[in-house]
């Protein structure tokens, strides 16, 4: 595809709004945010909307199931976060705080459409609709992906930062070839946006056009390391424009305006007007893993501050207020999380129980004659100890 | 008598003379290049989730002219040009192959495939097994390597030894026109990842091929396909010449200049080094009873190394001296005029070879 039919795509989307393509590509003045802190809606002028960049309120049927799954997302954070206190999983980088951004990088997909995630977002994996145990199989050491990649279209949570994000634009590429209208949501970190292939997979998904949203969840650090030591960029939204993509930067607390941008950069994907960027403004409250001291690198103040911003609260309070959480649903929501979590912990308390002998399975598809030698020396050696 | 001359002559109906005239076409001797470019037509013919990308494969045909034709042919969405970004070209091979397709990808020269090396080591390498066998991802990296081109740096590493030492990863490379062909659709075809090692010293070699001939014979004996067989190059009863590659025309040499000197040598090409055909291997070995084995990269840690360290240890009582290697040396790969010092030489393999305790 020559570069000339690529500007012309840009051009007729940003025709579509009545903006120019620049600033069409280039996120709105402001950071899209429909919610304060304390659950009420911002008037329309504080919202940061503007021409070209209009965010319509989702419908209440689809607030309350984002709102559920917000909720069971919180509980399943805390969950894990004591599994691993005692001992019952290995490792748990926590979304607590993110839960919004987790749940609307999911919701916003159809059955067809593919999710990539990382370490961080076992949330949105769920979300997507893997069942708890197997998304958190790797966590507990068991296998290093639990769960059916092709049946629930999420590819496997990466370690790697940002490889999964080329695995993300091959996903579209080959649909694209087929003719099919999968749209691809793609997560990294805003410390991860530094790697080469953010960059490779960007420009790859922009030079062939194709329906990636890269969605950044923007949590403040990389471990330790803030995000001003990782870009001088005005935003990472920004980066966008150097790619000839769109970008938009978001409250990443606000499951609203969340919503509202994400269903509508899936709709513009699905349109064919090519790859978008999403940076969403968020807020890691926990530490990077269990295995972190956060204290050695940010004040309690700041994390209290952020606690102020709290998603969950936020959006109990705006349903709340205006009349679309009443008790029952409320109480119907509190137990399905409960429900959840007793799943996790019964499974977890179960001991993971993988034959060794599977370890030489899966390398080839036909194990080598080297690895059946090998099978056989451990099989030996495991016969010995139990006799 | 050629063809038109016959026909001219009346002696044969046209329908023969055309016949006749194919024949004479098929017998004029391929190109090494050549077989692998009927190798990647004949594949995105018989398999529509063929497709093939990488930097200038498109127009020009790859560097190395391997895709030549092949836009033109199938169309831009079969074979196609990519943005400059090595990772970004498997990483974005991984993702099409996740999603059913079969990439086969060009990586320009060996020492430019390294910024692939995450993809590759990290994810080609281990997704299947990380999803317990439910995601394989059936692609191949094509990758022309090794010296003897007069290649400047960065252009003529032997690089197999990387992947050879990751599971996951087949390592395949032909040193025949014939194999180039055969290997080429295998690895195509392997519901594994293959890297495809091409020894660009041989792009031009030729040989006296049937091309549409090997096609049928492949399509006709897939199901009983020999993937990772060794194959005697040289069948001989005194020494085995163990090596692949671009070393085995070298060996083959050796063996030659041997044989007038009246010692009667195997050579043995490995064709795949993943995965490794111990079996070909030994059973030459405990009938010459001594072995060389030869590799173009730098010895230590390499391929040739593994291959020793497996004869000894399988071998060992059929030996009668020690098993040498014959490798390149461990520096850099040098300059141009310099690298016919570094490469193993014929002569380099037959003062191995009379170091093999002959003096019974
Ligand atoms: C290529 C690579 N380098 C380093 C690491 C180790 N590592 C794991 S998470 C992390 C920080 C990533 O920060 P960010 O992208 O902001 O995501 P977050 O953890 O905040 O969600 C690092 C350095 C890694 N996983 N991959
Ligand atoms: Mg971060």
């Amino acid at each position: 595809m020559s570069s000339e039919t690529r500007e012309d795509l840009i051009a007729e989307v940003s025709r579509k709004f009545g903006i120019s393509p620049e600033d069409y590509m280039l996120p709105a003045r402001h950071m899209i945010n429909l919610l304060n802190p304390d659950g009420s809606l911002r008037s329309h002028e504080e919202q940061g909307t503007e021409p070209g960049h209009e965010y319509p309120l989702p419908s209440p049927a689809e607030l309350i199931r984002a709102y559920e799954a917000l909720v069971v997302g919180r509980r399943v954070n805390d969950q894990n976060s004591a599994l691993v206190r005692q001992g019952r999983m290995a490792v748990y980088p926590s979304s607590h705080g993110q839960e919004a951004c987790q749940v609307a990088a999911a919701l916003c997909l159809q059955d067809g459409d593919w999710l990539f995630p990382t370490y961080r977002d076992s949330v949105a994996v769920m979300t997507k609709g893997v069942a708890p145990m197997e998304v958190m199989t790797s966590f507990r050491g068991e296998w290093h992906c639990g769960y059916d990649t092709k049946q629930y279209k999420v590819a496997p949570m990466a370690t790697p930062l940002t490889t999964q994000l080329l695995h993300a634009v091959g996903v579209a590429h080959a649909a694209k070839l087929r003719g099919e209208n999968t749209v691809v949501v793609a997560m990294c970190g805003d410390g991860a946006t530094s790697e080469g292939d953010f960059h490779e997979a960007l420009n790859f998904a922009a030079v062939f056009h194709l329906p990636v949203i890269f969605f950044v969840q923007n949590n403040k650090y990389a471990i330790s390391v803030p995000l001003s030591s990782q870009s001088a960029a005005p935003s990472l939204a920004h980066k966008a424009v150097g790619y000839g993509m769109a970008g938009e930067r978001v409250d990443g607390n606000d499951l609203i305006a969340l919503m509202a941008i994400m269903g509508r950069a899936v709709r513009l994907a699905r349109e064919g007007g090519g790859p978008l960027l999403i940076e969403a403004h968020t807020y890691r409250m926990q530490a990077h893993t269990n295995a972190d001291d956060d204290k050695r690198y940010r004040e309690d103040a700041e994390v209290a501050e952020w606690v102020a911003k709290d998603p969950v609260k936020r959006m109990e309070s705006y349903l709340a207020d205006s009349g679309l959480l009443g008790d029952e649903v409320s109480e119907r929501i509190s137990a399905h999380a409960e429900q959840v979590a007793k799943t996790l912990r019964d499974g977890m308390n179960q001991e993971a129980d993988t034959d060794p002998a599977e370890l030489f399975n899966h390398v080839y598809s036909q194990p080598t004659a080297q690895l059946k030698e090998q099978a056989a020396l451990l099989a030996d050696e495991l016969a010995r100890e139990e006799a | 008598m050629t063809a038109t001359a016959s026909a001219v002559n009346g002696n044969v109906s046209a329908e023969t003379a055309q016949a006749a005239a194919a024949k004479a076409a098929a017998n004029q001797p391929v190109t090494f290049g050549k077989a692998l470019n009927t190798a990647l037509a004949d594949a995105l013919t018989a398999d529509e989730s063929v497709v093939i990308f990488g930097e200038d494969v498109g127009v020009l045909g790859g560097v190395f002219r391997i895709t030549d034709g092949l836009t033109a042919r199938f169309g831009n969405t079969r074979c196609f040009d990519t943005p400059l970004a090595e990772s970004g070209i498997v990483g974005m091979a991984v993702g099409m192959a996740m999603n059913d397709m079969r990439p086969v990808i060009e990586m320009q020269f060996d020492a430019f495939a390294y910024p692939a090396f995450e993809q590759i080591a990290s994810h080609v390498a281990k997704m299947r097994n990380r999803t317990r066998g439910r995601l394989p991802l059936p692609m191949v990296i094509r990758i022309p390597y090794a010296g003897g081109v007069g290649g400047v740096e960065h252009h003529c590493d032997s690089s197999e030894a990387y992947y050879a030492h990751t599971p996951g990863l087949k390592v395949f490379t032909p040193s025949t026109v014939s194999d180039a062909y055969l290997m080429l659709r295998e690895a195509i075809d392997s519901p594994d990842p293959v890297v495809f090692f091409e020894p660009k010293k041989l792009y031009w070699s030729k040989d006296q091929v049937d091309l549409e001939e090997l096609a049928e014979q492949y399509e006709s004996q897939r199901a009983a396909k020999a993937e990772g067989k060794a194959r005697i190059a040289r069948p001989g009863t005194d020494a085995t010449l163990v090596t692949y590659g671009p070393s085995v025309s070298v060996a083959l040499e050796a063996a030659k200049i041997a044989a007038e000197e009246g010692r009667n040598l195997e050579v043995i090409d490995i064709r795949t080094i993943v995965p490794f055909d111990d079996e070909t291997v030994s059973a030459s070995v405990r009938k010459t009873g001594r072995a060389v084995v030869i590799g173009e990269a730098q010895g230590f840690v390499s391929v040739a190394s593994e291959i020793t360290a497996r004869i000894q240890e399988r071998c060992f009582h059929s030996l009668a001296a020690p098993v040498l290697r014959v490798t390149g040396f461990d520096i850099p790969f040098p300059a141009p005029t310099l690298e016919k010092h570094h490469l193993p030489s014929a002569e380099r393999i037959l003062d191995a070879v009379d170091q093999l305790q002959w003096e019974a």
